[in-house]
C-alpha cells in the first residue's frame, strides 16, 4: 500500500500540473511560449500515464491508469497543493512550474537509484524530459525577474503568493517514510537542499527577494486540497462521469 | 494571442534532421534573443524527432537576391548544358555522382 500511495503521490503531482498547463492551450502570450506550454504539458501527463500503470499493477484489482484518473475524488488525490494552484498570469505560471520542475528534476536524478526497477526506468525517462523544463522554467524566472520594473512585481508577487506551497514538497508522508527507509524512494531531506540552493541561485540573478520563512500549507498528500482541485477534476473528469466508459 | 506594437525580432530556423545531413531552412519564429530562439525552435520545430540539431539567425541577417535580378542572374546558365557533367563515360562501379 506505502509503494502504491507514492507512485500515486507523484502521478497525480503530474497529471494535476499537465491538466493545468494545458488550460494555456490557445491562450499562450505568443504562439511559440503556447507551444512550449502545451509541450511541458503532454511530457507531464505522459509521465502520469508510467507511473498510473504502474500503480494498477501494484494495486492488482484491474482497474486502468483510466480509472485512476477519471474516477478517484478529490479526497483521493494526494498530489501536493502547489500544482493545483490557478494559472494566474504567465508570471505565475512560470513561477508554479519553476518551483515544482527544480523539485521534479532531484526527484528523478534520485529515483534513478531506487531499488524498483520500474520506477528506476520511469525516472531515466522523465528525466530527460524534466531537464528541459527546469532550464526552460528557470530562464523565464530569470527574465522576467530581471525584465522590466512590471515584470520584476509581477514574478515576485507570484513568488510572495505561491512560496507557502513550496514547504510541502518536502514534508514526508508515510508512503515517503517506508519507501525511504525500503530503499526505494528518495530523501526529501537531501533534496530540499539541492532545490533551496537552485532556487537562491535563480532568485539571486533574476533579482528576486526570496520570502521570509512563514506559515507553510500541507495536506495535499494525504488528500486535504485547496478550493481548486474541485474544479479541476469537474473540468477533467465530466465526460467519464456523464458518459461512463465512454472512448473515442 | 496578444497583438503587441512591440514585438520580437523575427528568427530565421535551420534544422539539421539527422547526422551528415545539411541543415535545411524549416520556417521562422519570434524570440527575445538567440538563447530564446533556440529554445522555441526546439519547441515548435522538433517536437516530433524532426532533427538533431538547430541553427536560428536573426531574419535581419539574410540578405536575398532580389527577384528584378533573375534575368541577368540565372538565365544566362540557360542554354549552356555543357556546364553540367554529363559529357563524361563513368567507369563502372562508379557511383553516388
Amino acid at each position: 500500500m506505502n509503494l502504491y500511495n507514492y507512485i500515486l503521490q507523484q502521478a497525480d503531482n503530474t497529471l494535476i500540473l499537465g491538466q493545468r498547463l494545458s488550460e494555456w492551450c490557445g491562450h499562450g502570450p505568443v504562439l511559440e511560449q503556447d507551444i512550449a506550454l502545451t509541450n511541458i504539458a503532454l511530457d507531464l501527463i505522459g509521465q502520469a500515464r508510467s507511473l498510473y500503470q504502474y500503480a494498477t499493477e501494484i494495486e492488482g484489482k484491474g482497474r486502468t491508469e483510466d480509472d485512476l484518473a477519471f474516477l478517484r475524488d478529490v479526497w483521493d488525490f494526494k498530489n501536493i497543493q502547489l500544482v493545483e494552484q490557478a494559472n494566474g498570469h504567465f508570471g505565475t505560471t512560470l513561477v508554479r512550474q519553476f518551483f515544482f520542475d527544480v523539485f521534479n528534476f532531484h526527484f528523478y536524478r534520485a529515483l534513478q537509484n531506487s531499488k524498483d526497477e520500474t520506477l528506476a526506468a520511469i525516472a531515466v525517462k522523465s528525466l530527460k524530459e524534466v531537464t528541459y523544463h527546469h532550464r526552460y522554467s528557470s530562464e523565464w524566472i530569470i527574465r522576467l525577474g530581471d525584465g522590466t520594473e512590471e515584470s520584476h512585481q509581477k514574478v515576485q508577487g507570484a513568488v510572495n503568493d505561491l512560496w507557502m506551497f513550496t514547504g510541502e514538497l518536502f514534508v514526508p508522508s508515510t508512503a515517503d517514510q517506508a519507501m525511504l527507509e525500503a530503499g526505494i524512494g528518495v530523501d526529501l531531506e537531501k533534496i530540499k537542499q539541492l532545490w533551496m540552493e537552485k532556487v537562491t541561485a535563480v532568485f539571486q540573478e533574476a533579482t528576486i527577494r526570496k520570502p521570509e520563512d512563514t506559515w507553510m500549507q500541507k495536506g495535499g498528500k494525504e488528500g486535504k486540497h485547496t478550493e481548486h482541485l474541485g474544479f479541476i477534476l469537474a473540468d477533467m473528469q465530466f465526460l467519464q462521469r456523464a458518459y461512463p466508459g465512454a472512448k473515442w | 494571442m496578444s497583438t503587441n506594437k512591440k514585438n520580437w525580432p523575427l528568427w530565421e530556423i535551420f534544422i539539421r534532421s539527422k547526422q551528415g545531413l545539411n541543415h535545411k531552412h524549416v520556417g521562422s519564429l519570434h524570440a527575445a534573443d538567440a538563447q530564446m530562439a533556440m529554445e522555441n525552435a526546439r519547441d515548435v520545430y522538433t517536437r516530433r524527432m524532426e532533427g538533431v540539431s538547430i541553427w536560428v539567425v536573426e531574419s535581419k541577417n539574410i540578405h536575398a537576391s532580389s527577384p528584378g535580378d533573375a534575368e541577368a542572374f540565372y538565365e544566362p546558365a540557360n542554354d549552356k548544358a555543357y556546364r553540367h557533367p554529363t559529357f563524361y563515360e563513368l567507369p563502372e562501379g562508379v557511383k553516388h555522382i
